[in-house]
């Protein structure tokens, strides 16, 4: 497809309160300072009470829509095993799926920070410099909640 | 996030909306929170700039309104529903026309992601006869409300920013133009004629308004924001918004019409698109809207089929559009659905509304939940501040015995927005039973994202201002029962008191108030600087 077959395709899923929103941030933000196109999706409001959430993630060269057709996700990052099934069908066939089963939790200095891990596991698969995620990490949160970050990203790169 | 300089960055269509009203010094922003539209607002303050929330969309446009006929720049924000509330200046102000831009933005939500309807607001551009400008990234939403100032200023009107749903809230490049020259300083300029709408003056404001337009109309053909992709004959796609994106993933090959002014259309330049094409396909998300353009224009072109109309569009539906496939879509999991928070106040008072068989009339807001189990107690739900009106007409209408169970329930926010008149109305026209109002009062605007409100004393930045006290309020007009209860603290409370209040055939407003989980802390540190600070 002309300008658009090099782009990767990132759905994150989870449940409301989990860090979804803010773990494509961080995707988005670190392809950005890659100096790709990107383009990050995401609902607001009601759907976001206590429910299932999730928010998709597009670079590349040159990206249009904003959402991932469904089955077209190259990665699909999980957050709570429970969503696993319901977010599945944004998967493609040989798509890989990243979940929570990855990461060792009792090695995270912070609990809330599984989403962060999550995107050190996924970050094994793209081609981003570890200095632009860090960057984007530390963009994304209060300085107070760097170290834990980094090294849950670090747990999620090298396990 | 630097502010006066050209840049490039990362920003969803609400942020970018907000960085082009500042570098093009919009004086004040103002509106009522609504998904999708609310970050605007929040943004332009966050950047800067001078906003803040007003009770509802009618009065945010009428300040915006004035604002203008003072030669400021104004912005104006709402989501698509509270365009409905602020029809009344809308249609008139396209009359009266303006001195400073007027930037209206209307956030549609298709597929209804968080609201009660899908309405498409290009209809109201019709309706009213505004210009309407559609963005279909981030870029657009930075470059066309610039360009809506512009056309607002060229011809004293205001125009119509439409968003949607996933302009809002994607996240795409923005380059930005830092700040342009600033307008003129606002100082009154008398226009009797101009701006008092009695019948002698509003006839010719008519007149002005329909000349106009057809002014704006014949610059939209040849130098509006409209362009053409280029592709292959056997396929052209006419469309706008969003759906543009979808279209150039779907269909990489096709002819490409984007529309980005949409009210009035470039319809000449959609005759010369379709008859460059073999085939002229219209996709767009909601309504036939510039399909019907184009057929009254006599442009022979495709719709899509009606299935389609429901909802999002998508790369998925736009393939299957394209290909005319109206076999039925494939259902995905749907998830676990929105529920009232753990520990969340309003869980009490819904299970007190059930199980003491209440019928309830309901409203808009996070407590509109109380519709699923297990509270199941909510039986109407309306728009904005129909659960009193609504619960006072069932109230006058069932048999006794059911109107006695009768009760409206509306949050804090809700109230202010469009509540008080139907408390009025409940002291105006008391039904023969009573009727019985419970405010949920949690001290934010849950459902949008905590936003303030005039019930919580404080303004959009979240420092101290004037406060609408309702048990005050609702003293003032007559009510002479009143219950404030915490639904938290005294678990039994609101049960004793609804029981209480149902069993009298009197009005009774119980106010149950207790601050939202996740905004207490937020609120609690708010309170005490204001108490420092005096």
């Amino acid at each position: 497809m002309p300008g658009n077959s090099s782009v990767i395709n990132v759905v994150v899923a989870g449940l409301g309160g989990q860090g979804v929103l803010k773990a494509s941030g961080i995707l988005a933000d670190t392809a950005f300072r890659a100096g790709l196109d990107v383009k990050k999706s995401e609902i607001h409001g009601m759907s976001q009470r206590g429910g299932s959430v999730s928010s998709d993630v597009r670079f590349g060269d040159s990206v249009f829509s904003p959402m991932v057709p469904a089955g077209e996700a190259d990665f699909l990052v999980v957050l709570a095993a429970s969503q696993i099934e319901v977010a599945r069908p944004a998967l493609k066939a040989d798509g890989i799926l990243i979940h929570p089963g990855l990461v060792d939790e009792t090695r995270l200095a912070n609990k809330r920070s599984l989403n962060v891990a999550l995107l050190g596991a996924l970050a094994r698969h793209l081609n981003l410099a570890e200095n632009l995620w860090h960057a984007a990490i530390k963009a994304a949160l209060p300085e107070k909640l760097h170290a834990a970050n980094l090294q849950a990203f670090a747990i999620g790169k090298n396990p | 996030m630097p502010q006066h300089n050209s840049e490039r960055r990362l920003a969803s269509g609400n942020e970018a909306v907000a960085q082009a009203a500042l570098d093009a010094g919009v004086a004040l922003g103002t509106g009522y929170p609504g998904t999708p539209s609310t970050e605007i607002l929040e943004a332009f303050d966050s950047l800067g700039g001078r906003a803040q929330w007003a009770p509802n969309e009618k009065v945010a446009l009428e300040v915006g309104i004035g604002a203008a006929f003072a030669g400021a720049r104004a912005l104006v924000t709402m989501k698509h529903v509270g365009l409905n509330v602020a029809a009344d200046p809308l249609f008139t102000a396209a009359y009266t026309g303006v001195t400073g831009g007027l930037v209206i933005v209307s956030a549609d939500d298709p597929g209804m992601a968080s609201s009660q309807n899908e309405q498409d607001n290009r209809r109201f551009a019709v309706a009213a006869g505004l210009p309407m400008l559609e963005p279909s990234d981030s870029q657009e939403a930075y470059d066309f409300t610039l360009l809506a100032i512009e056309i607002s200023e060229r011809w004293c009107i205001p125009v119509l920013l439409r968003m949607t749903t996933r302009v809002c809230h994607s996240a795409t490049l923005v380059q930005t133009k830092g700040r342009l020259a600033p307008p003129s300083p606002p100082n009154f300029v008398r226009d009797v004629p101009g701006r008092v709408m009695i019948p002698a003056y509003a006839r010719p404001a008519h007149h002005r308004l329909r000349a106009k337009l057809a002014e704006i109309a014949t610059w939209n053909e040849d130098h509006g924001p409209n362009r053409i992709v280029d592709g292959e004959r056997s396929l052209g796609i006419i469309t706008s918004g969003i759906s543009y994106q979808h279209v150039r993933e779907a269909a990489p090959r096709a002819r490409v019409l984007k529309i980005g002014l949409s009210h009035p259309l470039p319809v000449e330049a959609m005759r010369r698109f379709a008859a460059s094409v073999d085939r002229a396909l219209v996709v767009e998300e909601g309504d036939p809207y510039l399909y019907e353009g184009a057929r009254t224009a006599g442009i022979a072109v495709e719709q899509k089929p009606e299935m389609y109309r429901f909802g999002e569009l998508n790369v998925s539906r736009v393939r299957r559009i394209v290909a005319g496939d109206v076999s039925p879509e494939p259902a995905l999991p749907t998830g676990k659905p929105p529920e009232l928070c753990p520990g969340c106040p309003h869980r009490n008072v819904f299970e007190a509304l059930r199980d003491l068989g209440c019928i309830v009339a309901g409203d808009i807001g996070c407590y509109t939940l109380g519709v699923l189990p297990p509270f199941s107690a909510m039986d109407t739900c309306v728009c904005m501040g129909a659960a009193i009106g609504v619960g006072l007409g069932l109230r006058h209408s069932l048999p006794p015995e059911q109107a006695r169970k009768v009760v409206s329930v509306i949050g804090d926010s809700t109230f202010v927005h469009s509540g008080i008149t139907g408390l009025v109305e409940m002291v105006y026209n008391p039904p023969a039973t009573g009727h019985v109002l419970v405010i949920l009062d949690n001290g934010t605007t849950a459902m949008t994202g905590m936003q303030e409100h005039p019930g919580t004393g404080r303004r959009l930045d979240h420092e101290a201002t004037g406060r609408v006290v309702f048990e005050d309020l609702a003293r003032t007009l007559g009510i002479k029962n009143i219950h404030i209860v915490d639904p938290v603290a005294d678990e039994k409370a609101i049960a004793r008191v609804l029981r209480e209040a149902l069993a009298r055939d009197e009005l009774s407003v119980i106010i149950a108030r207790r601050p939202c989980l996740l905004a207490a802390g937020a609120i609690k540190i708010r309170e005490k600087k204001a108490n420092a600070g005096q």
